[in-house]
């Protein structure tokens, strides 16, 4: 490695150090892709070993697959937008309106990528479940019988805990581009009159664009592929692609059935990493 | 400053704080209250008790923290290792290979972790590899996991690295690997540490593929909070997550301590 690494050369040429990517391209292919093709063939042989899409096309049109497939795509866009609203309102105060203590703010914000996702879920049981503190609450001030508050236990419940979890990584991106947005600009336009919210439309808004489609896009494959939270919610009616490979392959060692899911969830995230790249390329990130 | 009216300062301030206070304080504040809830019927808990962290440091929980800081050690360890020998080997490719496999080497972040345990299930199930039903297992699905993120930050990190330095080094007549481990690694220090601390805390906190693959034994803190948390015995669960969440921070703030200290010096 240690001579391949330094072999910094300007002009490209044939040097033995260009072996010394074999170990580490091994590794991965031996640990991940030698795995990975094999959900791929197992999702398209069948039992006695033949080549056989028929099972994929059962599935495929199976119903708790397209529900699951409904439930993940719903999820996902939902939880998204609203991690860009979150995310640009959080932005625009924290960058352009800051207060004492908004780097802190920013920083502990930021932290919450560092934390486990389910944390969020166990959070929000305390917090809104059947015997939650606002059900406490609203049922001894109004007298109730039974919890008003339900949204929990269905897709809300999990698009709320993944809005919590995943507008940090849009927050990231739009701070470091409001950052570079020029603040005489700003005060300049203000002199002149215009009101902060043509500002944010005309001045702001275009620089983070690209921000924002990088982060959007990012939360998009990452909701996609969240499994704690919809795991700890464990919600009858809300089971996501993910969570149907688990219960597929360890609950009902329906091994055929988890592989031909994964394959689908697998093309479907690949698929949103491609958009990433390409929106995080434009950004020059 | 974009809004200059006191008033309109103050209300922009107030959205800012019910947000806040909503999506990200109320989750932690309450996480912590229920980790020190005695019973809790009412809208507060009546009463505060350490009988749960006690019960956890007694009990298998001891264990669970074991298993999550081993296997996020190895497994982060070994990422480093490849991911950095992956981005140094990477700078002495033609750009068009350098670019494919940059983008092979990411992959891993991308695809569900739930699939990378299915994967390893289907592929380390016989002999001669087989692994299923052992402790590498765990290692192996946490290290295919965070070694995208390490790879990144190490690249990112080169591709912000003078390469004025590494130049001059080897007009003075430094060896390759003199050069290597005396001026491009030392240079490359604070962003190891940054990588080794994010897929530490990534590890820590890792459950699709770990909830596939663990072998009964080998409970890590996340599979052992949820089959706490899953036998309805939440307040358990909620002080070995505050568990996690000290462990996690610790280690972030001490590497980050580390890594600014590599950077003065």
């Amino acid at each position: 490695m240690a001579d391949a690494a330094v072999l910094h050369a300007p002009i490209t040429r044939k040097v033995p150090g260009r072996f010394w990517i074999v170990p580490p391209a091994a590794l991965l292919a031996l640990l991940f892709f030698y795995p990975l093709v094999l959900i791929v063939q197992q999702a398209f042989t069948d039992d006695s070993g033949m080549a056989n899409v028929a099972e994929f096309v059962r599935v495929l049109h199976a119903r708790f697959f397209l529900n699951a497939l409904i439930n993940t795509i719903t999820i996902s866009v939902a939880a998204t937008a609203g991690c860009l609203i979150v995310g640009l309102v959080l932005g625009l105060i924290l960058a352009f309106v800051p207060f004492p203590g908004s780097g802190v703010i920013a920083r502990l914000i930021d932290t919450f990528i560092a934390l486990p996702t389910f944390l969020v879920t166990l959070a929000f049981t305390f917090l809104y479940g059947s015997a939650g503190m606002l059900n406490a609450g609203l049922m001894e001030i109004f007298s109730l019988q039974a919890p008003p508050v339900n949204f929990l236990y269905s897709t809300w419940g999990v698009v709320l805990a993944e809005v919590t979890v995943y507008s940090p990584f849009v927050l990231r991106p739009l701070l470091a581009a409001f950052s570079l947005v020029d603040r005489g600009q700003i005060e300049a336009a203000s002199v002149l009159g215009a009101r902060p919210f043509r500002i944010v439309r005309q001045v702001i808004l275009p620089a983070a664009v690209p921000a924002l489609i990088a982060g959007g896009s990012l939360c998009l494959l990452l909701t996609v592929n969240e499994f704690g939270i919809v795991l700890f919610i464990g919600a009858k009616g809300v089971i996501t692609l993910p969570l149907l490979i688990y219960s597929k392959a360890i609950q009902e060692s329906a091994y055929q059935v988890a592989c031909i899911i994964a394959v689908i969830n697998i093309a479907l995230s690949l698929g949103l990493f491609g958009l990433y790249r390409f929106a995080a390329g434009r950004l020059g990130a | 400053m974009l809004v200059w009216s006191r008033p309109g300062r103050i209300l922009i301030w107030a959205v800012f704080a019910l947000l806040f206070g909503v999506l990200f304080l109320a989750p932690l504040a309450v996480i912590l209250l229920s980790s020190l809830a005695d019973q809790w019927n009412g809208v507060l808990p009546s009463g505060l008790t350490t009988e749960h962290y006690s019960d956890v440091v007694q009990g298998a929980a001891w264990k669970a923290v074991k298993a999550s800081l081993v296997t996020g050690f190895l497994a982060s360890a070994l990422a480093l290792v490849s991911g950095t020998w992956a981005a140094l080997a990477l700078r002495i490719q033609d750009a068009t290979l350098a670019r494919v496999l940059g983008v092979l080497f990411f992959i891993p972040s991308a695809v569900p972790s739930v699939s990378v345990g299915l994967g390893l299930l289907v592929a380390f199930s016989h002999p001669p590899l087989l692994l299923n039903g052992t402790i590498a297992i765990v290692m192996v699905a946490h290290f295919v996991l965070i070694s995208a993120f390490t790879f990144g930050n190490v690249s990112a990190g080169l591709a912000r690295l003078s390469p004025d330095f590494e130049q001059v080094a080897s007009s003075l007549g430094a060896r390759p690997a003199y050069r290597l481990w005396h001026v491009t690694l030392p240079l490359l220090t604070p962003y190891l540490v940054a990588a080794f601390g994010l897929s530490f805390a990534l590890s820590m906190g890792e459950l699709g593929a770990t909830v596939m693959v663990y072998p009964p034994g080998w409970v890590t803190l996340p599979v052992s909070i949820f089959s706490l948390t899953d036998r309805g015995d939440v307040f358990a669960g909620a002080a070995l997550t505050m568990v996690l969440v000290a462990v996690t921070l610790i280690l972030l703030l001490g590497l980050e301590r580390v890594a600014g200290r590599q950077t003065r010096s």
